[in-house]
């Protein structure tokens, strides 16, 4: 389907011969979509937005919002060696996770770089299922050799719903899901919506209270219509959220997004274009007293040398969100890095960003910096803005971790 | 008894190479090999009561240096015999005659223009063959080392290269990785002379005539050693060199456990990942050590040895990936009297049953998709013409190397193929020698299947992982195992896996003593 301002292209733009899969809520998604704009997430047909950026982020940081996450990619991981083997993969140790409970991890290649984050969730039984940003299905066939596990690829046999915000617990109740009440974050259930099967778990990427509910491909339009009919009944302000919307919440809240945030392993080309946990600021990911793992021996060895560069959370004053700046030690000095992904957050009335910089000695710079260019009536301007480090997400709130959350 | 500082899984001719080289050094070494005799691939056995044999049954390479070192002729080694003579039969019954040795490489049964063209060429890769001979016994440094002694290896290099002269370096480069088919076409007319020349770079691959890849490079490695890579065998046979390496392991202080199979490396998980401590045997006896050397081919090293749960992701992946399918097949022969090979006099010599390229080609062209070939390629000696005391008198044994043998056929090694392949063989010895089926009073035949379970090496394959441009140098077995250390500390490789690769040589098992040592400094 080609876009309604078919007259911008770039980047952002998806070429209309582009063949998009549908995901299994695509009828529903449709049909709520009054801008049409579409992205490819994993070749899937992905809503940027449904209405406006705007009423889509505040659903997510004041009610609710719902987003399909099918494109998400998923593999089942199974057999006697199924703990063993993604132990060996990821960087944490995970043999203490429970049944019904999740996890987030990075995995590295032999050098320590990071490959990609995801999460992995134990469905009891020695069973697990690992979400990833990208395709891993050729690293984890890879990496099975010698073990006794089975990996199938379920991105388009499960499909995923986000239903995120203050009051996605109201929702979920109301929607008649009873047991969410002892439900902790990084926990999983299964459960019933109007006699449909499906597992919910308390996770998400907005940083905010919130859910992701699994459930059989078939039954996405009915879960979908089941949480609608809320919104319907005058009950919730409940909102189809698109992608831009969860590129604002995501990095509030300070996660990143590999292949934007940092080159992943897999597809950088240049020596020191990759990227290890230590560089990206997730070092509580690597247990160094973990028997064994991929890419051990390089982080041990760079966890013993000063660090030499992070990726970082910074806030920048102003009002002009500097996409694609390049950063420095003080105003005109040296060069130390370079934005990678920047929002202005309505919420914060900042700047908020993630940004490759320099260490120096394993200290960070004393002083950042950022160029940022701007037009006024079509004219080129620069004008310096100083940045703060943020050592913790920009956006944190109690309700996101508190159980039970507050009903409304 | 204390615990060795050094343990070498396997006796094979390198194992007792790297062995004795430690041992030299005051480093007391234990040797556990699986089965009861020392040798691997050279070990003699009975394979008929009263008929013997080794698989590998010639020494083309054998180190100078390591003979010298290790005080081999001391120990018994005698390589005083003349080197075997190369005898090129077509099956149309034209022969041809080499005498490869330094001085005065000749060929017989030609025309002048070729038997002209033969000197000029054995002086050039001659010429070659030296200047890379101090490289085969050398490590050669991982890309990217900043290390002196690395730079300097490669510096040396390239100083050879440049003393070659801008042609002849030129030359060089041009030729390396050439077909070895395109460099015989460029100098020779007869057919018979370009496949027998061919066979020296070809035998052991996975790679025929026309691969471009390391076949010309595996002639010149040959080469380097003396009387040019002329087949010798040593005055007690075979047996003579692994005898004398054991002795010489022995006087130096090596011990030796026989009939132990090793089931794995002994893992100890430290900070830096984990490391080898010792090794476990078959019975369940530890046995703990500082350094363990594996003289294991690299796929089984890593893989059932170590174990996948202690390698890196993508470095098990290459070690999977290696290619470790043997091409090469074995045939022993009991012989009741002596085979009379047509238009030979004598059949002492190495016998190389080929008609022209095409045949060698298409001999590779059946084995590439899984058959082998009705009409099969080999070389052939009679080593009881060197050793009689390898059969009963008068007795004699035909040892015979056939090409192209798949490791793996379709529909899998059944009595039946194995039986079809015997008497293929059978056919083609009696076409060449008539009458030999009748002189038969046993016959075993070997596929690198059988290789692989009889000798515990992966696809029984010659050179331990196929000696391919990408499998050599800093790559073999492959980046991060090449300098004989491993990404497990205290776990180091020493076999024909390693640089330079197969062949009795006794190289990489030097390689990987100075490399050993090199690490304790
Ligand atoms: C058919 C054939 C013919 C050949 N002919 C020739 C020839 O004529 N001339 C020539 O120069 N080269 C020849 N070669 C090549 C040459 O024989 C080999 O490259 C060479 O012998 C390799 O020596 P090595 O010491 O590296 O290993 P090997 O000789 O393979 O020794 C490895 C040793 O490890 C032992 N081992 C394996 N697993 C275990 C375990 N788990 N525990 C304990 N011990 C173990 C094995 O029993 C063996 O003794 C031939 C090879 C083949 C296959």
């Amino acid at each position: 389907m080609m876009r309604s301002s078919s007259i911008k292209a770039g980047p952002d733009h998806v070429d209309f011969k582009e063949v998009l899969a549908p995901t299994p809520f695509q009828d529903r998604v449709d049909s709520y979509s009054l801008t049409q704009d579409w992205a490819s997430w994993n070749g899937y047909k992905t809503a940027k937005t449904y209405d406006t950026l705007a009423s889509e982020y505040f659903a997510i940081r004041s009610t609710c919002g719902v987003m399909d996450l099918t494109p998400m990619e998923k593999y089942r991981v199974g057999g006697p060696d199924a703990l063993h083997f993604l132990n060996r993969l990821v960087t944490r140790d995970i043999s203490g996770l429970q049944p019904n409970r999740v996890t987030y991890v990075v995995w590295c290649n032999d050098e320590g770089k990071v490959l990609d984050d995801g999460t992995i969730f134990s469905l009891g039984g020695g069973e697990y299922r690992l979400c990833s940003q990208h395709h891993q299905l050729d690293w984890l066939l890879i990496s099975s050799l010698g073990f006794d596990v089975t990996i199938e690829e379920e991105t388009h046999s499960i499909a995923a719903l986000a239903v995120q915000g203050p009051t996605s617990y109201s929702v979920l109740s109301a929607a008649g899901i009873q047991e969410l009440n002892g439900l902790k974050p990084f926990g999983m259930i299964n459960a019933r919506v109007n006699g449909i099967e499906c597992m919910v778990s308390r996770t998400g990427f907005t940083g905010d209270l919130g859910y992701e509910i699994w459930i059989d491909p078939s039954n996405a339009s009915a879960i979908w219509d089941a949480i609608f009919a809320l919104k319907e009944q005058g009950l919730f302000d409940i909102r189809p959220t698109g992608l831009g919307a969860l590129e604002m919440v995501r990095i509030e809240a300070g996660f990143i997004l590999p292949g934007d945030d940092f080159n992943t392993a897999e597809t950088a080309i240049r020596a020191d274009h990759d990227r290890s946990p230590y560089e990206l600021g997730l070092g509580w990911l690597v247990n160094l007293q973990k028997c064994y793992f991929t890419g051990k021996r390089a982080l041990f060895a760079e966890f013993a040398r000063p660090i030499r560069r992070k990726l970082v959370r910074l806030s920048i004053e102003g009002n002009k969100p500097p996409k694609d700046a390049f950063l420095y030690d003080r105003k005109g000095g040296g060069r130390i890095g370079t934005i990678k992904s920047c929002v202005w957050s309505p919420i914060l009335k900042t700047n908020v960003s993630m940004a490759d910089i320099e260490y120096d000695k394993g200290a960070p710079p004393k002083q950042i910096w950022a160029e940022i260019y701007y037009q006024k009536e079509l004219e080129w301007r620069a004008t310096w803005a100083q940045c703060r480090l943020s050592i913790k997400p920009f956006w944190v709130h109690q309700r996101s971790s508190a159980t039970p959350p507050q009903k409304y | 008894m204390t615990d060795p500082d050094v343990i070498i899984i396997g006796a094979g001719h390198n194992a007792m190479v790297c062995a004795g080289y430690l041992a030299q050094k005051g480093r007391s070494v234990l040797i556990i090999e699986q089965s009861n005799h020392c040798g691997g691939l050279a070990s003699t056995r009975e394979f008929f009561p009263g008929f013997k044999a080794s698989v590998a049954h010639t020494i083309q390479n054998f180190s100078s240096k390591v003979i010298d070192d290790l005080s081999l002729t001391k120990h018994g080694l005698d390589l005083s015999q003349y080197p075997l003579q190369t005898i090129g039969l077509s099956r149309d019954g034209e022969c041809i005659r080499l005498d490869s040795s330094k001085d005065q490489p000749r060929v017989s049964g030609l025309d002048g223009k070729d038997e002209e063209a033969y000197a000029g060429y054995m002086a050039r890769m001659q010429t070659f063959a030296d200047m890379l001979k101090p490289f085969w016994l050398k490590t050669i440094p991982r890309i990217g080392s900043a290390n002196l002694q690395d730079m300097t290896t490669f510096l040396a290099l390239a100083v050879k290269l440049r003393l070659l002269g801008k042609d002849e370096m030129g030359e060089f480069m041009r030729i390396a990785t050439l077909p070895i088919r395109d460099l015989m076409d460029e100098n020779f007319e007869s057919d018979l002379l370009k496949a027998v020349l061919s066979w020296d770079g070809l035998l052991g691959s996975k790679m025929a005539p026309r691969s471009p890849n390391a076949t010309v490079l595996s002639v010149l490695y040959k080469m380097a050693e003396k009387d040019a890579g002329a087949p010798k065998i040593p005055v007690s046979g075979i047996d003579g060199l692994v005898t004398a390496l054991y002795k010489s392991a022995r006087s130096s202080g090596v011990e030796f456990k026989l009939g132990q199979p090793v089931s794995r490396v002994l893992m100890d998980a430290g900070d830096h990942g984990v490391k080898a401590v010792g090794v476990v045997l078959a019975d369940g006896d530890v046995i703990h050590a500082r350094k363990i050397v594996s003289g294991v081919d690299p796929k089984q090293t890593f893989i059932d040895l170590v174990g996948v749960e202690n390698l890196e992701i993508g470095f098990t992946n290459r070690i999977n990936r290696l290619r470790c399918d043997g091409y090469v097949a074995k045939l022993h022969l009991a012989l009741d009297s002596l085979p009379v090979f047509a238009g030979l006099d004598s059949p002492l010599g190495r016998l190389i049953l080929v008609s022209n390229m095409d045949s060698i080609e298409f001999a590779y062209d059946d084995a590439k998709y899984g058959e082998f070939s009705d009409r099969p390629v080999m070389e052939l000696i009679l080593p009881t013409l060197c050793n009689p005391d390898m059969a009963p008198e008068g007795k004699h044994i035909l040892s015979g190397h056939v090409m192209y043998i798949p490791h793996q056929i379709k529909g899998g090694w059944t009595e039946e193929a194995h039986d079809r392949l015997y008497q293929n063989l059978i056919e083609l010895l009696e076409h060449y020698a008539p009458g030999i089926r009748e002189q038969i009073i046993f016959g075993e035949l070997l596929t690198p299947k059988d290789l692989e379970h009889q000798y515990n090496l992966t696809g029984g394959h010659w050179h331990h992982a196929e000696m391919a441009i990408d499998q050599m140098f800093m790559m073999r077995p492959t980046y991060e195992a090449a300098q004989y250390s491993t990404p497990i500390s205290g776990l180091f490789l020493c076999g024909a896996g390693c640089h330079p690769g197969g062949g009795l040589s006794g190289a990489p098992g030097h390689n990987a003593a100075i490399e050993i040592l090199r690490t304790e400094q």
